[in-house]
C-alpha cells in the first residue's frame, strides 16, 4: 500500500513524469508553486515553467495562447483563484475555443483549513460544470491523481482538475486503479443503495459502506472521478439496481456532483437522491478534520444520508 | 523618403467600404473602431507579416491577435481580401449559421488566431503565443492590437508586466489610440494617459506613430523587430470612424450600424478618396 499523500503532491510528481515524456508540456503558476507542487516541475524543467506572478487572469490567457500554438499547458493556482478570479478568461479564452489547457487547481474545498472561507472554494465544480467544452476531474487519492493527470494530457481540450491540500487515505494501489476517462469506478458492490462520491469523500464512502453492513444495509460505492462528462450509464444502472442514491462531495450541495447525479436521475430513473456536501454556506478557519466534522462531511454523515435515502425509497 | 503606398491605400479603402457594407447588412456591429484600425491591419496583412492564406495553420507563420475583438469587421474584410476566404462570406457577418461571428471565433474562421471580444484576453493570449514561439525556437513574430479603452482592463497590465518579465521581443503590440470609447472620451470615462510613460515604466519599448500612415507604421515595425530583450508597444494615433466624415471622432459610432442613407453617404465619401489615389 502506498503512503497517504495529498492529491496536490501526487500532481506535482505526475507533472514531472509527464514533462519527461512530452516536450510540449508546459506549466504555469501564479506564485503558489510550492503549494500547488508545480515547483517540482519548475526545478527539473525551468525553461518550460512560467511563474506568472499573482495575476490569475493573465495566467489563463497566457495558457490559452500557449495552447493555441500547440503546447499543452497545465495552469495551476488555488481553486478559488482559478475558477473565481479567472472565471471569464477560462470561459472565453480557453473553453469557448476549446483550447488544450489543463487547469489543475489545488486547495479545493474545506480541507484548505486554517486559511478560512476566503480560500475554501466550494463552488468550483458548479461554475466549471456550467461552461460548455469544459471537463472536470476530481481524483480520490494519489494514485488516481497520476492517472487523471495522464488522461488529461492525452485528452485534447480543456480539463479542470480538482485537487486538495490535505493528505487523503489511499483508495487505490498502483495495480488496482482501473481508471478510464469518463467512466466511474464501482469500488464496492451493493444492492440497497448506491453512494456516489468524488475526491476525498470516496474513502469516507467506503468506510460508511463498511459500517452500514452491520445495520444490514448493502451499499454500493462508486468513485465518480470524472464529473463532466458524467457517467450517465453507470448512474442509471445503479439507480435501477439499488433504488436509492447518496452523493458525497467536498463542495457545495448546489451545482456539484450531487446536482449532476440528480439531473441525470430526474430525467431517467427518479429515485431518491440525498446529497452530502456543504450546505449553502461559507466555511471558516479550523483544522481540516474539525471542518469536515462541523460541516457534515464524515462517514457518519454519509451513513445518515443513506438511512434517509433507504427510508424514502419506493418499495 | 516617402515611399509609394498607393497599393496599400487602395486596399485600405476597399476594407473601409467592406466595413460599411458589413455593418449595414448586419444592422449591427462596430464601425468606429474598425475604421480607425484599417491601416494597421492593412500594413500587417499586406506588407509586414509572414503568412500564407493557403496554409492558415502553417507553424512558422507570424500571428496577429485582434484583442479589440469588436473591430471584427476590419479583421474579416482584411482576411477576405488577403485570400483566407471568399469576399461573399462577409455578407454573413453576425447572421445565424455564419462563420463570421459578432466577435472573432478562431474555431470557425480561417486566419483568426484567437477567439476574442472580451477585452484584454487576446493581448494575454498573444503573450502566450510569443512564449510558445520562443520555446520552439521559431523566428515567427506575434502582433496584437488593443484599443485605448481596453487599456483600462486589469489583465492588460498583468500581461504587460509578464511580457516584459519574459523579455518577449518577438511580441509587437499596437494600441489604436482613437481617444473614444462607448460612453465617451477616454479622459471622461477613465483616464488612461500617459500611455507611453506607462508602457515604458512597465519595461516596454514604446513607439508613437500616426496610425493612418503606412510609412510610419512600417518604420515602427521595422524598429520593433530590431529591439532585443523587450516587447514593443506602438501607440498609433488614430481617428475613430476614419474615412467617413460623419463617423469621425464620434463616440456614437462605436457600436452602431449605418442605415441605408448613411451607408450610401459613407460609400460615396470612400469613393472620392479612391479617385484621389
Amino acid at each position: 500500500m502506498s503512503a497517504n499523500i495529498a492529491t496536490r503532491d501526487a500532481y506535482g510528481k505526475a507533472l514531472v513524469d509527464l514533462g519527461r515524456q512530452n516536450r510540449d508540456i508546459v506549466v504555469l503558476d501564479a506564485d503558489l508553486s510550492t503549494s500547488t507542487k508545480t515547483a517540482l516541475f519548475a526545478k527539473e524543467f525551468p525553461d518550460r515553467f512560467f511563474n506568472m506572478g499573482i495575476a490569475e487572469q493573465n495566467l489563463m490567457g497566457t495558457a490559452a495562447g500557449l495552447a493555441a500554438s500547440g503546447k499543452i499547458p497545465f495552469a495551476s493556482t488555488f481553486a478559488i483563484f482559478a475558477t473565481g478570479r479567472a472565471f471569464e478568461p477560462i470561459r472565453n479564452a480557453i473553453a469557448y475555443p476549446k483550447l488544450n489547457v489543463k487547469i489543475a487547481a489545488t486547495h479545493a474545498g474545506l480541507t484548505v483549513g486554517e486559511d478560512g472561507a476566503s480560500h475554501q472554494c466550494l463552488e468550483d465544480i458548479a461554475v466549471m460544470r456550467a461552461v460548455p467544452n469544459m471537463t472536470i476531474m476530481c481524483p480520490a487519492d494519489g494514485v488516481e491523481t497520476e492517472a487523471v493527470v495522464r488522461a488529461a494530457a492525452a485528452y485534447k481540450g480543456p480539463v479542470y482538475i480538482r485537487l486538495g491540500r490535505a493528505k487523503v487515505p489511499m483508495v487505490y494501489s498502483e495495480e488496482s486503479c482501473s481508471f478510464e476517462w469518463g467512466k466511474g469506478i464501482t469500488l464496492r458492490e451493493g444492492s440497497d443503495v448506491t453512494i456516489i462520491a468524488t475526491g476525498i469523500m470516496v474513502s469516507m464512502a467506503l468506510e460508511a459502506a463498511e459500517d452500514l453492513m452491520s445495520g444490514g444495509i448493502s451499499a454500493r460505492v462508486i468513485d465518480m472521478h470524472t464529473i463532466k462528462p458524467i457517467d450517465r450509464e453507470l448512474i442509471v444502472k445503479a439507480a435501477l439496481e439499488t433504488g436509492a442514491v447518496v452523493t458525497a462531495e467536498e463542495h457545495s450541495v448546489i451545482g456539484g456532483l450531487g446536482s449532476a447525479v440528480a439531473e441525470v436521475l430526474g430525467e431517467t430513473v427518479p429515485v431518491p437522491v440525498i446529497r452530502v456536501g456543504v450546505e449553502d454556506t461559507f466555511g471558516e478557519s479550523g483544522t481540516a478534520e474539525e471542518l469536515l466534522i462541523k460541516y457534515g462531511l464524515t462517514p457518519g454523515c454519509i451513513m445518515q444520508a443513506v438511512e434517509k435515502a433507504v427510508k424514502i425509497k419506493l418499495p | 523618403m516617402e515611399k509609394d503606398h498607393s497599393k496599400l491605400e487602395r486596399i485600405a479603402l476597399r476594407i473601409r467600404r467592406a466595413i460599411i457594407e458589413m455593418t449595414h447588412a448586419a444592422k449591427s456591429g462596430h464601425p468606429g473602431g474598425s475604421l480607425s484600425s484599417v491601416e494597421i491591419l492593412t500594413a500587417l496583412y499586406f506588407a509586414i507579416m509572414r503568412i500564407d492564406p493557403e496554409r492558415p495553420d502553417w507553424e512558422d507563420r507570424d500571428r496577429f491577435v485582434l484583442s479589440k475583438g469588436h473591430a471584427s469587421p476590419a479583421l474579416y474584410a482584411t482576411l477576405a481580401l488577403r485570400g483566407y476566404f471568399p469576399e461573399e462570406t462577409l455578407f454573413g457577418f453576425r447572421r445565424i449559421d455564419s462563420m463570421l461571428q459578432g466577435h472573432p471565433d478562431m474555431k470557425g474562421t480561417p486566419g483568426v488566431e484567437m477567439s476574442t471580444g472580451s477585452l484584454g484576453l487576446g493581448f494575454s493570449a498573444a503573450c502566450g503565443m510569443a512564449l510558445a514561439a520562443r520555446l520552439d525556437n521559431r523566428d515567427c513574430r506575434v502582433y496584437t492590437l488593443i484599443g485605448d479603452g481596453e487599456a483600462q482592463e486589469g489583465i492588460i497590465w498583468e500581461a504587460s508586466m509578464a511580457a516584459a518579465h519574459y523579455r518577449l521581443d518577438n511580441l509587437t503590440a499596437f494600441l489604436d489610440h482613437n481617444g473614444l470609447q462607448i460612453d465617451g472620451p477616454n479622459e471622461e470615462v477613465m483616464s488612461v494617459e500617459p500611455l507611453a510613460a506607462k508602457w515604458k515604466a512597465f519595461g516596454w519599448e514604446v513607439l508613437q506613430v500616426d496610425g493612418h500612415s503606412f510609412g510610419q507604421i512600417m518604420d515602427a515595425v521595422a524598429k520593433a523587430k530590431a529591439v532585443k530583450g523587450r516587447p514593443t508597444m506602438i501607440i498609433a494615433e488614430t481617428t475613430k470612424g476614419k474615412g467617413v466624415s460623419f463617423m469621425e471622432n464620434a463616440a456614437g459610432w462605436h457600436g452602431k450600424a449605418p442605415g441605408d442613407q448613411e451607408r450610401d453617404a459613407a460609400l460615396k465619401e470612400l469613393e472620392v478618396v479612391c479617385c484621389e489615389c
